[in-house]
């Protein structure tokens, strides 16, 4: 229940509670787990959860380490480092500010903090890319830093010069505006408005700098101010954000563009299958495009988008696949969220098909009729396959702030909180705990298992940088 | 003139409702949908209190939030958007004025088009009841009862941002893509219908179910009733399935027990024999019709207005259900204007005497119509 909640909350807006409500629940559970289950609790450190959950758990745990035990503080210790390392910089900057703010500063705390920023691969840029964050950590923890970062970040106008390239770049970039091109973009933004360089300019001056993120971000921008600069390129982008990216655009571009963006889907969810591609057997997906499935202003069409991203990802994955719409027919991309959830008749629909497995992506609003969807897979695992041939699993992207859990479809039903489509591999393998049927010393064992994973798998990956 | 009937909702089906709080709202989808008519919206700038003047005299206050437009076509084609058809009507509304008047509530602004203003229309055929006050001076009655009938006559009613989580059930509500109308229940009890013709409409038009009037029962309702904790969920035999078609049959099953579990819900509203039609205005093959309920206080009673077609299939409907005090109030009327506003015989129907009825004429408000030296002080 936890983990779902991890995985798939981030505590914004969505189509059914607001922002506050979701804040409110998460913070609730956050402190019922940490209070009762400790270990569990930094053992869900090891699973895909998203960043946020992580970094409150990382909060929490270096808030509360005098009620840990020292052979949880050692064991927290390390999660809480290979997590760190996982984690985008930005991200783990916060979590350091936060620490500032919650006057939370004990020896743990400054040796996590201290061994992290040592491992960052190059000071200087963390010093201009994440100033401020930098500044907050060093100061707060008493770090060591080289001698020109740390003029750089306290009293950067006395160097006359800096011999680290990139120091000396940011400070030439104050006072020419060449040297503003070479800089990070999210850096030389901020100078370039101060200077009242033409964004069209600097848009095209910047495009070789940008990140794979900020290229999608910039998409419409660089459109509106005619930048062809800026192309993205789609077949390195994750698919869960190529899908949301997809529905962003207008019906008719998504009808001009299709072979594209379907090629780039298709080939992002081939890179994420990986090994296991064509290995699931016969697959038949039950996806929600109903008008929930929008989102909310903060989230737009995530559900949605999540759908879609899991129909690639499931078409990658099976050897004979069928998607079902509630109410969608035809070219997958064209999807609309409208209509009510029906989902009980289109789960029939996809029994028929006799699967081996059946995954049903929905919010678990089933309200046409309301429950229909729980009563049909009671009925089919009571009566028609009791030996339950076929699994289904239901992946939520929603959490329900109301239930402190996502929303199910039955009693009987697993159901899984999802925040990215990649991660529906993993999940589908959690999915037997959340049934309830397995006990709760298997999930300890399941758990203790990822966890020792994860902490062989971080340090490897963070070799390779 | 008049008839008496029930709604016949023949050609809508009720599809299974979607729940949030104490509001629970019931979609009527029209598989068949009426093309050669359709409605629009036609917001109004400001939100002042109109009044709405209805002949000399006539005028009750009461907020106008928004109005119809009917768009008509003698042949069967679809109609485009209003918009694209019609001028701004921007001399029809004086600028300016605190109060604009709005003229009468249904009439033709041309030759296609018939204008009214949504549940006016209704609550103009119950705020006329016996308007005119008593056609016999019988010596019990005031002079100013007698010269000036009820007027000016006043009931409150709430705008729908006013009943509690009526605005997140619509904006969390599923419009289905067939859905041409909506049966609104608040903490079980029928509170409006609303039909259209067209899914189009309804789909422009679910919005403005928030800025409708509501009767002051609903707005009680939802705002002391907790919210609905029922599970509203559908039940399948499992004892009966042996196979995928077997689970099919106990869906369509269920789906059937819901939609005879729905008629025996709304039975207040569609009742046979029930409501009093007057018919308000023909326009082509649809005709505009007002109804009253049968002012029975034990009994839901809903006053609204319905268009329908030359073979009686409603195309338009609107609903507005009155309070226990607004039905006593009509059942009054109703009563003193089958006897001419002869109390004896009005008491003797009423089962009681012309002193009883004196006093619940006091009660329900219309204590100035009867001479003081008939009245007794109450004990």
């Amino acid at each position: 229940m936890f983990v779902n909640a991890a995985v798939a909350s981030t505590a914004q807006r969505e189509f059914h509670s607001g922002a506050a409500e979701q804040r409110f629940s998460l913070g609730f559970l956050h402190e019922y787990v940490l209070g009762n289950y400790r270990d569990l609790y930094a053992a869900t450190l090891a699973l895909n959860i998203n960043d946020l959950n992580a970094a409150t758990i990382v909060i929490n745990l270096l808030r509360t380490a005098r009620d840990a035990t020292a052979g949880q503080r050692a064991v927290e210790g390390r999660l809480i480092a290979a997590r760190l390392r996982a984690l985008p910089p930005q991200r783990v900057y916060a979590v350091f500010d936060r620490l500032r703010r919650l006057g939370i500063n004990n020896r743990r705390t400054r040796a996590v903090v201290r061994d992290w920023v040592a491992a960052r691969p190059d000071p200087a840029f963390d010093a201009i890319k994440y100033r401020r964050g930098l500044s907050a950590a060093a100061r707060h923890a008493h770090l060591d830093l080289p001698v020109e970062v740390g003029t750089a970040l306290f009293d950067w106008r006395r160097a006359k010069r800096y011999t680290t390239p990139i120091l000396e770049t940011w400070r030439r970039a104050h006072f020419e505006q060449r040297a503003l091109y070479d800089l990070p973009y999210t850096v030389a933004e901020g100078l370039a408005a101060r200077r009242g360089i033409d964004r069209a300019r600097f848009l095209a001056g910047i495009a070789p700098k940008l990140t794979g993120g900020e290229r999608l971000r910039l998409q419409d921008t660089a459109t509106r101010h005619g930048v062809e600069a800026i192309g993205m390129d789609l077949a390195t982008t994750p698919l869960t954000r190529l899908a949301v990216y997809a529905l962003s655009l207008p019906r008719a571009a998504r009808a001009t563009r299709r072979d594209e963006l379907t090629v780039a889907l298709r080939a992002a969810a081939r890179r994420t299958a990986r090994r296991q591609a064509g290995t699931w057997g016969r697959v038949v997906a039950v996806l929600d495009d109903s008008y929930s499935a929008a989102g909310s202003g903060v989230k737009r069409r995530r559900p949605l988008a999540v759908a879609l991203a899991t129909h690639f990802l499931l078409e990658a994955l099976a050897a004979d696949y069928t998607g079902l719409w509630l109410h969608h027919r035809g070219d997958p991309l064209l999807v609309h969220p409208t209509g009510a959830t029906g989902l009980g008749e289109r789960i029939v629909d996809a029994l028929e098909l006799r699967p081996d497995r059946l995954v049903v992506v929905s919010d678990g609003w089933d309200n046409d009729p309301p429950g229909l969807a729980g009563e049909v897979l009671r009925v089919w695992h009571a009566r028609l396959d009791p030996d339950r041939a076929t699994s289904v699993v239901h992946l939520n992207p929603v959490y329900d702030a109301g239930t402190f859990d996502v929303r199910r479809l039955g009693p009987g039903v697993a159901t899984v909180g999802l925040r990215d489509a990649e991660d529906a591999i993993a999940l589908v393998e959690l999915a037997r705990f959340a049934v309830g049927g397995a006990g709760f010393d298997e999930l300890r064992g399941h758990l203790a298992a990822r966890v020792e994973q994860f902490l062989e798998a971080v340090p490897q990956r963070e070799a390779t940088p | 003139m008049t008839a008496t009937g029930g709604i016949d909702l023949t050609g809508l089906t009720a599809a299974p409702a979607q729940t949030w709080g104490a509001i629970q709202l019931v979609p009527l989808l029209r598989p068949d949908p009426i093309t050669d008519l359709r409605l629009h919206a036609r917001l109004y700038d400001t939100e002042d209190e109109s009044v709405v003047a209805i002949g000399a005299q006539k005028a009750y206050v009461s907020l106008i939030p928004h109005a119809f437009v009917a768009t008509w076509t003698t042949d069967a084609t679809p109609v485009a958007a209003y918009g694209t058809q019609l001028r701004e009507p921007a001399g029809a509304d004086p600028e300016g004025m605190r109060l604009p008047f709005r003229r009468r509530m249904a009439r033709r602004e041309d030759r296609q088009r018939l204008r009214f203003l949504p549940l006016h229309l209704a609550l103009e055929g119950y705020l006329t009841l016996q308007f005119g006050g008593p056609p016999i001076a019988w010596q019990e009655w005031t002079r100013h009862a007698v010269t000036r009938g009820l007027s000016p006559r006043v009931e409150a009613s709430y705008a729908g941002a006013a009943v509690a989580g009526l605005d997140d059930a619509l904006r969390l509500f599923e419009i289905h893509p067939s859905q041409c109308g909506v049966l609104l229940y608040v903490a079980g009890a029928l509170a409006a219908a609303f039909v259209v013709p067209h899914p189009d409409d309804y789909r422009s038009l679910h919005p403005t179910l928030l800025k409708d009037l509501y009767g002051e029962q609903i707005f009680q309702y939802a705002a002391a009733l907790p919210p609905d904790r029922g599970d509203h969920s559908v039940r399948l035999d499992d004892t009966r399935v042996t196979t995928l078609s077997g689970l099919r049959a106990q869906i369509s099953q269920a789906r059937a027990d819901w939609a005879h579990e729905h008629a025996f819900r709304a039975a207040g509203l569609l009742a046979e024999e029930h409501l009093t039609f007057t018919p308000v205005q023909r326009m082509g093959r649809f005709a505009l019709t007002r109804f009253l309920p049968p002012f029975d206080p034990t009994v839901e009673n809903h006053i609204g207005e319905a268009i329908t077609d030359d073979t009686g299939r409603l195309a338009y409907l609107k609903t507005f259900r009155l309070s226990a005090a607004q039905t006593r109030r009509g059942h009054l009327l109703s009563q003193l204007g089958k006897h001419d506003w002869n109390l004896g015989a009005t008491a003797a129907t009423l089962k009681t005497d012309r002193d009883g009825l004196i006093q619940r004429l006091n009660r329900a408000g219309f204590g100035h119509l009867v001479r003081p030296e008939h009245q007794r002080p109450e004990p």
